[in-house]
């Protein structure tokens, strides 16, 4: 936890470790036409200040819905939360008065989409828009309002950003919008920041430039970071534990390193197993067989059975905990869990 | 060395920018490709990478005779292919075909899968006569791994990974001998993406394709190709065998790129010596003058911004590291990169 | 991400290998295409049938009036004002209007003016309509500026001044030909843009460039591709504005250029008893619903056909 001790001295705000968020078995449905579709199905995980979770997940694996509960941006209808708890600081955010998460929202919790040029008003300047929340917020003077504009582009080092406060989104390229977001999440100074494939739509240059700058934004203000993302290679980067979702469920939870090093769950070994690797150049690639599943017809027992190698017949009845996970000697491994009946032989075998 | 294919010769096509609602006048040009030479072999598979607005996508429209070149040629066996119309045109094309990157968007959502497939039959009678078409329409299901009783469905039955795969069968139909894939598996999920990619390699292998390869993501590049080309602001700037690109690469743009692509490995987190690039990628309305990339890169000189390099093998290096590069100052970066 | 719950929804169901059995097994012999399959559906669906019977029925009274009525309201002593308003009562369903007519009969004669007018205006409007917006939407470019200029000189037009001037040129006014000719000359330009703002949406879509990569001409681009994908706002559009023509006929006839007495359409009994709604309602609310319920029928349809091209609802 090197880095962690790192950012606690930079800065800050938050002591480092203050728990910030926890999410506490969440179910999440949506009502269609063909049927009830389990989003989300008892999704649990924690973030402290100074954190980066990284959640990842392929798409209608529930982890932008969960993200977007905890943001209280969910449609509903269609959207219905069926249970559980979303503890913001202790208090359960979906038991407060709307009025109450509202303060939260923006302020506390600030989220960055990954589509930037149409999460920003386009009639609108981007200064108006960063200054904007100063004015509704604090109750700033339309000149400090800019002034803070210009503070906070400067911030996330857009260029010139005096010059131009007074342009609109669509005279930044897609990384300057993207930096503008961040820009816009930072305003109020939010402990927890959740970051929903920030840089999917950029090039990897570009990427990588962003990436950074969060990461050190991140350390700066102690903030806690939720990265939702599909990238294994992002998450290899920044994130610090790591919880991987599949068909609404959590299936494996893991310090990164550990992760990656070893996974206890056949899902993520297959994962890490399908990136191409230089020494397979010219053999057939591993790949997870069949198809993501139909949330409205999600497999009997383990979601995964019908795309897994090892499944057996417990794998097909019975839906498997979130175990402990424990190295060979039984010590339990700090941080390590997994969904599956089989993680001692994923794991050591 | 086996024989090229298709070969490509200073290809060039700019995007009229004009003013005006009558009388149009033209101000500029888009200069998407921008002069570009390149041979793919018969039976390769040739990489192209770039990131957006390098011109890729556009260079992919060219050679499928989709957007008119400005200037240039593609020869195909031998024969300026790039201004044919009418019936040559037609009957070009069956020897190129094309997959595309989304494949919600690639199949026409009221056409049954029957009637995608079939569709190249159609157009072109004289490859499958009519009373054989369902049959060849089925066992093209067969051969992308889909189920032949699926012909009566429609693409919104169908997942994204199975829908690339129904395109894939189109693009097939015509037996064509050269096949282009525009970022064909990005739209994928992960888990599906390896089960698209494998299918391909199966298909050169046992029709004998030529592949453009066309993505932004290096790893899958890496793996699928022989060639890679890399591609930036219209330009070719570095092109080279899989091995001379990933491990030599004597272009700053190529060592950036590679550099920045997020390792899945955490451990390399510190390690790892990676070049962030500052600025974004200028406007093709209006590029830097001489080299391209002078404007984001570290090692620029006076000499850069007024003399255009030229794509050619560096006379003073040696080994892999003597491939076409379009840098005044090639050389291999120190530490190894990806 | 509700976008990505019915991108996983629609899935092929229970389907988790590529090569899984289809979960319902379709004969063998049975070639689907778009048109085949929505006429399948078609014959299943309840709306399509109660509105097809609807407008069949229209069809067959407006051609055969005699068949629904003993009288004729041309008859001598069809009219008698000795019944003037008189209510509506077991053997006059509809009662009389002002001038002492059978109401009932004169809407049953009255079908034949106004389903002309209707089904006319609205097949005119829309296959002109239809063609020049795909064409402008297609094309693009010179053709597609002239054509939107034209369309919007036409929608400056007053509808009465310009229905004044086309009759003016007209050899024959005065019937349900005439009306129908006027206001499919004014109302084109209202399905043109609809078409037009559709194919553009559409064009652009990769499937139409796979089609031209596969070396398909304009022909089959614009009718395969194009058009089934484009044309579902405008028969919406089209169905609702059948009611409207039928309606605005009456308008016509207050001008002398719409159906003019002693012949008998819809929005000439509502216009004529507009005037006394309050002392005699019945006078307007019999042609006026039977009006509602025409143009209910043909939204039905209309709604039904458009279901039925898309797979997606299936």
């Amino acid at each position: 936890m090197t880095t962690v001790i790192e950012k606690n001295q930079k800065s800050g705000r938050l002591e480092v470790g203050t728990p910030l968020l926890e999410v506490k078995d969440l179910h999440v449905e949506f009502h269609t036409r063909d049927g009830v579709a389990k989003a989300v199905n008892g999704v649990n995980y924690s973030v402290a200040a100074g954190e980066t979770l990284a959640v990842l997940g392929e798409s209608g694996s529930g982890k932008s819905v969960t993200a977007q509960t905890i943001m209280g941006i969910l449609d509903m209808p269609p959207g219905k939360i069926s249970q559980g708890q979303i503890l913001f600081r202790g208090k359960d955010m979906l038991a407060m008065k709307e009025e109450e998460r509202r303060q939260i929202r923006g302020q506390k919790i600030a989220m960055i989409f990954q589509d930037a040029l149409s999460s920003l008003n386009p009639v609108m300047t981007v200064g108006a828009q960063l200054g904007e929340m100063f004015r509704v917020h604090r109750g700033a003077s339309k000149k400090e309002a800019r002034e803070k504009a210009i503070e906070l582009m400067e911030r996330v080092r857009i260029p010139a950003a005096r010059q131009r406060v007074g342009d609109y989104p669509h005279q930044f390229s897609g990384g300057m919008r993207q930096r503008i977001m961040i820009a816009m999440a930072l305003s109020m100074e939010p402990d927890l920041i959740i970051a929903d494939e920030p840089t999917t739509a950029l090039d990897v240059t570009v990427q990588a430039q962003v990436m950074d700058l969060l990461a050190e934004l991140q350390a700066e203000y102690n903030m806690g970071l939720i990265l939702i993302t599909h990238d294994l290679g992002v998450v290899a980067d920044v994130a610090d534990k790591i919880a991987v979702m599949y068909a609404g469920r959590i299936v494996e939870t893991a310090p990164v390193r550990d992760l990656y090093a070893n996974p206890a769950h056949p899902y993520t070994k297959g994962l890490l197993r399908s990136i191409p690797r230089l020494d397979q150049k010219g053999q057939e690639l591993y790949a997870i067989k069949g198809l993501p599943p139909n949330l409205l017809k999600v497999p009997a027992g383990c979601a995964f059975n019908p795309r897994c190698d090892v499944a057996t017949d417990l794998c097909r009845t019975e839906i498997p905990a979130l175990h402990q996970v424990t190295d060979k000697d039984g010590k339990e491994l700090t941080g390590r869990r997994s969904a599956c009946h089989l993680w001692k032989e994923t794991l050591h075998g | 060395m086996a024989e090229p294919i298709l070969e490509v010769k200073d290809l060039v096509k700019h995007y009229p920018l004009t003013q005006g609602i009558l009388f149009k006048k033209q101000v500029g040009a888009v200069k998407a490709v921008d002069g570009i030479s390149f041979d793919l072999m018969k039976g390769e598979t040739l990489g192209i990478v770039g990131e957006s607005g390098c011109g890729k996508s556009t260079l992919a429209k060219v050679l499928m005779n989709l957007e008119r070149a400005t200037s240039g040629q593609v020869l195909f066996k031998g024969e300026d292919i790039s201004k044919l119309t009418g019936q040559a045109l037609k009957a070009v094309r069956r020897n190129i075909q094309m997959v595309f990157q989304d494949p919600y968007t690639s199949l026409n959502p009221r056409m049954t899968v029957g009637d995608i497939i079939g569709e190249p039959f159609e157009i072109h009678p004289e490859v499958a006569p009519k009373g054989d078409r369902r049959k060849a329409v089925q066992d093209l299901l067969d051969v992308v791994g889909l189920n032949p009783e699926y012909i009566n469905r429609y693409p919104h039955q169908f997942s994204g990974g199975q829908r690339q795969r129904i395109g894939i069968a189109r693009g097939l139909a015509l037996k064509p001998e050269i096949i282009i894939c525009d970022e064909p598996v990005s739209a994928l999920d992960v888990s599906v993406q390896a089960q698209v990619i494998n299918l391909l390699d199966q298909l050169q292998g046992e029709f004998g394709l030529s592949y453009m390869f066309i993505a932004h993501d290096l790893s899958i590049v890496r793996h699928i190709s022989d060639r890679v080309g890399v591609m930036y602001l219209g330009k070719m700037v570095e092109i080279g065998s899989d091995e001379e690109i990933y491990d030599n690469a004597t272009h700053p743009y190529t060592q950036a790129l590679l550099s920045a692509v997020p390792v899945p490995d955490p451990t390399a987190r510190e390690t790892r010596d990676r070049i962030i690039l500052t600025g974004d990628i200028p406007s093709p309305a209006n590029p830097p003058s001489g080299c391209r990339f002078r404007t984001r890169c570290w090692k620029a000189e006076e000499r850069c911004s007024t003399e255009v390099p030229l794509l050619a093998v560096p006379e003073l290096l040696k080994g892999p590291a003597a491939h076409q590069s379009a840098c005044h100052f090639a050389e291999v970066r120190e530490t190894a990169a990806v | 991400m509700s976008d990505t719950i019915t991108k996983d929804a629609s899935a092929p169901a229970g389907d988790n290998s590529p090569k899984a059995t289809p979960a319902k097994k379709e004969k063998p012999e049975r070639v689907a295409s778009l048109w085949s399959d929505a006429v399948r559906d078609l014959r299943r669906n309840p709306l399509f049938i109660i509105g097809g019977v609807l407008v069949l029925a229209l069809i067959v009274i407006s051609i055969v009036p005699g068949w629904f009525t003993d009288g004729s309201p041309f008859a001598n002593g069809a009219c008698d004002l000795s019944h003037s308003l008189e209510r509506p009562s077991a053997e006059h369903w509809f009662g009389y209007d002002v001038q002492g007519c059978d109401i009932y009969t004169r809407t049953v004669w009255g079908a034949r003016n106004s389903i002309i007018v209707g089904i006319l205006t609205t097949t005119t409007v829309t296959v002109v309509g239809a063609l020049l917006g795909l064409w402008a939407g297609w094309k693009g470019g010179v053709i597609d500026s002239i054509l939107s200029r034209i369309t919007e000189i036409f929608f400056s037009i007053p509808t009465l001044l310009g229905g004044m001037l086309i009759m003016s040129m007209l050899p024959f006014a005065g019937n349900a030909y005439s009306v129908s000719l006027v206001m499919a000359v004014l109302g084109w330009p209202q399905i043109f843009r609809i078409m037009r703002a559709s194919v553009l949406s559409n064009k652009n879509n990769d499937y139409v460039m796979a089609a031209r990569a596969l070396g398909a001409g304009a022909g089959r681009i614009t009718f395969r591709h194009i058009l089934p994908n484009a044309i579902a706002p405008v028969i919406v559009v089209a169905a609702i504005s059948l009611g409207v023509f039928i309606g605005a006929e009456a308008a016509l006839s207050y001008l002398g250029i719409g159906v003019q007495p002693p012949q008998i359409s819809w929005g000439l009994m509502i216009s004529d008893a507009q005037v006394r709604f309050l002392a005699a309602p019945h006078v307007l609310l019999f042609p006026a619903a039977v009006l509602s319920v025409t143009v209910l029928a043909f939204i039905m349809l209309g709604d039904a056909v458009r279901d039925a091209l898309d797979p997606k609802l299936r």
